[in-house]
């Protein structure tokens, strides 16, 4: 399929989305009063409920969709390998913990994008980690062993420092934490996820030639021009931009970054530079497509989002997992 | 814990009936032993009930919440008190002849209190505001002190006879807690707004007992009053919920706090509560 | 002119040098094979000529900056990655990707050389096939065919004849000869010494690190270079269709 075409039909599936998110809610608003309320601001409530609350929803889940879908891209790209993604490798639980620390430090009071910095250093020493273990020819084996091994010690270090929290609700909120929701967000949260991402957003795909010149490995890569030191210096960055910004508003939302280039590289001809593209699109329409799921399964309660990508993804984590024994990739 | 939904009847035959007949039955069990000597409270509201009653010396031990000015309004009365964590190897140690739990407390520490040779007496919790005077009589009789009970309840009952009547045009208001959790109709929080003039919003969305309200749905509701939790300290995102901009529109037309130490336990002290709320409301009222 | 000249080059692993104090100079019009047995240090002669590992000594392409060098030297290293299910055709493309601005996208000049490699290759009717699921001569001469649509004045190959069939083998071995005949260069490592001594104009052997020996195969393939650096006898002779070059025995 050509690029372009894919492209404007990924686009078109996530305002389709964009537009359903804004028109789903408990309130009951039909969609004339709901599009009237959002855009001319009729109605005192409905302005209300469409601009604070439904807006930065649908807003955050595009946003962090197409973050998780590029990150998962370029992760894959440049490791060259189908299985990297952010929530598994512990990127996304390593954000959260930076986020909780920043939170719980009362850090995050101290100044605006003090808690998306906080996600972002989480997350960047979790992608150094991984590419320190995982080496320069890691296989898949030493990298899920490291995404295990970094996730186990997020996890257990946010579970710690919410059950330190003296705020008698901090501790059941590992599972927002770990699993990601949307609910409740405003357009503070947008602005201050919004700077991070989009400079993670310029920096991953800045990205494109050189994961394609790395299809064809390290030293091929190098000999055509792309210093590898510097592309790992970038993917590193941005990733731990968007990947912090997000997490730091909306928790760690897992197999977002495997689940959407897996299903998009057949149809760019699993071209790792049309791949980011697309998976930003395919990113952005998942999580919009999970977050009206969640609100439809139970519309009074949070249902994380963690809990249907999971549903999704878990299931093609193991055929990636049997088809890459199968065919003797280690 | 959901209750059947209705007016509260305080001087009603039936429940004064049940109370002579509870103090009866418990006054008789009492009256064999005698008296406890040395008590000692697992509940932070049976410890502030047995404050209130308790002979000088009668209660050994308090929990470590009735302490807690957050959770707590007599914390300055428990600070002369020893403190539990509600664990049963201290609690055996504290060598009390009786333990007042409830029937909310933890199975296995009640029978592990009890193959230790201990009794232990589960109450059951005032979860409406009719309840209260039951309750009081119950743990007076319990500790030997029927009088200072009935004292209490005269007192309380003569609160409420002296509170204001309500408005004509009660205020719509909202409780607004953490995880956007609220109280609907059959709740002691329901009961104390419709004490302080005040209709709750929750009661027409439909919701019973305690649950949560959707923002949306609050926003939507569109209420006079919006009246929240108080906050505790540390971070946590079911709280920061309270300070969503859609929230902050709303509590520009009304909006206060209450703490929960006034009126998450059944005891006279929600009389202040429901001031507090009737002073919520009258300053909402000349601000719309 | 030279295409690649080497001084004194030197590279280690640890304290260990693998390659010490090469000398060399290619100019265009040589084919040159670098021959010498496992372990000798070809491999690493040629990434360290490239700038792709750390060496003493100079070399005049791992002094350019990345982008020049990128045109002056293609690389084609001996473990054959393909990470991903592309086409054949994009594949190729790939080696066009240094003569490209940022953001400019591959244009009817590099559809030729793309074309011409394919063509080099024997590939025409394979374009649209995916490179990973091809055999492993297949997917070793599409890689082959990527280095060559790069066009640069110097091929370094490592081993690129390793599991060619006979046919495939030779045709490479034109192809390279071909580019020498043009004006172009070619370094490749091989084990094959019947080929090298066909095929090569020159030929550069190493041994323990140290280049032993350099010139025409003729003169270079002696019995006491073979006995010393291989430890093999052989047959080499002139014959009426170009020398004939066949290992014999191997001395113990």
């Amino acid at each position: 399929m050509r690029l372009a075409l894919l492209l404007t039909l990924l686009a078109a599936l996530t305002a389709a989305l964009f537009l359903v998110s804004l028109l789903t809610g408990p309130a009951g608003l039909s969609p004339a009063r709901a599009l009237a309320a959002l855009i001319r601001g009729e109605g005192t409530a409905e302005t209300l409920v469409m601009r604070e609350i439904r807006l930065p929803r649908a807003l955050l889940a595009a946003m962090i969709g197409a973050s998780l879908g590029l990150a998962g891209a370029a992760m894959q790209g440049y490791l060259r390998n189908p299985l990297a993604e952010p929530g598994l490798l512990g990127v996304s639980g390593s954000a959260a913990l930076g986020a909780v620390i920043a939170l719980q430090t009362g850090l995050a009071a101290a100044f605006t994008l003090a808690l998306p910095l906080a996600a972002l250093t989480g997350a960047v020493v979790a992608v150094g980690l991984i590419l320190a273990l995982a080496g320069r020819q890691g296989g898949s084996i030493t990298l899920i062993l490291a995404g295990i091994a970094v996730s186990a010690m997020a996890g257990a270090l946010t579970a710690l420092a919410l059950n330190l929290s003296p705020n008698p609700f901090a501790a059941a909120e590992i599972v927002f934490w770990m699993m990601g929701s949307l609910a409740d967000r405003s357009m503070t949260h947008v602005w201050l996820a919004l700077p991070l991402m989009v400079l993670g957003w310029a920096l991953l795909a800045s990205l494109a030639r050189g994961l394609d010149a790395l299809t064809l490995g390290e030293d091929v890569a190098e000999s055509m021009g792309h210093a590898l030191p510097r592309l790992r210096l970038t993917l590193v960055a941005g990733t731990a931009c968007v990947v912090g910004a997000g997490t730091a508003v909306a928790g760690a939302i897992g197999f977002v970054g495997l689940v959407v280039p897996h299903i998009l590289r057949p149809l760019v001809g699993a071209r790792p530079s049309h791949l980011l593209a697309a998976s930003a699109f395919g990113g952005a329409a998942l999580l919009l497509a999970a977050d009206i799921a969640v609100r439809m399964i139970l519309p009074e309660r949070d249902l994380k989002l963690g809990v249907l990508t999971a549903l999704v993804g878990a299931p093609l984590f193991f055929h990636l997992i049997y088809r890459t024994r199968r065919e003797g990739l280690t | 814990m959901p209750r059947p939904a209705g007016p509260f009847t305080l001087a009603s035959p039936r429940a004064s009936s049940l109370v002579a007949l509870a103090v009866a039955l418990l006054g008789a069990t009492a009256a064999a032993a005698g008296p406890p000597q040395r008590v000692v409270s697992l509940n932070l509201c049976t410890d502030q009930l047995a404050m209130m009653l308790s002979a000088p010396g009668q209660l050994v031990s308090i929990t470590h919440l009735a302490a807690d000015p957050m959770m707590s309004v007599m914390a300055d009365q428990a600070a002369g008190f020893p403190l539990n964590h509600g664990r049963a190897e201290e609690i055996h140690a504290l060598d009390p002849d009786m333990v007042l739990a409830t029937i909310w407390t933890p199975r296995h520490t009640v029978s592990l209190l009890e193959r230790l040779g201990l009794r232990v007496e589960q109450m059951p919790l005032a979860m409406r505001l009719e309840d209260i005077p039951d309750n009081i009589a119950q743990i007076g009789a319990l500790l030997g002190r029927e009088a200072q009970a009935q004292a209490l309840i005269a007192d309380f009952r003569a609160g409420l006879a002296a509170l204001a009547p309500p408005p004509e045009m009660p205020l719509r208001a909202v409780l607004h807690n953490a995880n956007n959790y609220t109280s609907g109709s059959g709740t002691m929080a329901a009961d104390l707004l419709v004490l302080a003039g005040l209709a709750n919003v929750a009661r027409e969305a439909g919701i019973t007992g305690g649950g949560t309200l959707p923002m949306e749905q609050i926003v939507m509701l569109a209420p006079d009053l919006v009246i929240q939790a108080q906050r505790y300290p540390g971070a946590s995102r079911a709280e920061a919920v309270m300070d969503h901009p859609a929230m902050l529109a709303l509590r520009d037309r009304g909006g206060g706090a209450l703490a929960d130490a006034e009126w998450v336990c059944g005891t006279p002290h929600v009389l202040r509560a429901v001031a507090r709320l009737a002073a919520l409301r009258d300053a909402a009222t000349e601000g719309n | 002119m030279s295409l690649l000249t080497l001084e004194n080059l030197t590279a280690r692993r640890g304290p260990c040098p693998v390659i010490e104090d090469i000398t060399l100079s290619i100019g265009p019009g040589e084919c040159v094979g670098l021959i010498g047995p496992n372990g000798a240090g070809k491999t690493t002669l040629m990434r360290a000529a490239l700038g792709l590992m750390p060496a003493a000594g100079r070399s005049s392409l791992a002094t350019l900056d990345r982008t020049a060098r990128a045109r002056v030297a293609a690389w084609l290293p001996q473990n054959r990655e393909i990470a991903w299910p592309v086409s054949v055709q994009h594949l190729v493309t790939l080696g066009r990707a240094p003569h490209l601005a940022p953001g400019q996208q591959p244009g009817a000049p590099d559809h030729a050389a793309v074309d011409r490699a394919l063509a080099a290759m024997g590939l025409q009717d394979f374009r649209h096939r995916i490179a990973t699921r091809l055999s492993g001569g297949e997917q070793a001469r599409v890689l082959i065919a990527r280095a060559l649509a790069q066009e640069t004045p110097l091929i370094m190959a490592d081993e690129p004849a390793a599991g060619l069939d006979p046919a495939n083998q030779i045709a490479l071995m034109s192809v390279f000869a071909g580019l020498a005949r043009d004006g172009r260069a070619v370094l490749t490592a091989m084990h094959d010494l019947g080929l090298a001594a066909r095929h090569c104009t020159r030929l550069v052997v190493l041994h323990r690190g140290r280049l032993v020996a350099d010139g025409p195969p003729a003169q270079v393939l002696t019995p006491a270079l073979l006995a010393q650096v291989f430890a093999i006898t052989a047959h080499f002779a002139q014959g009426p269709d170009g020398p004939v070059f066949q290992p014999l025995q191997v001395i113990a």
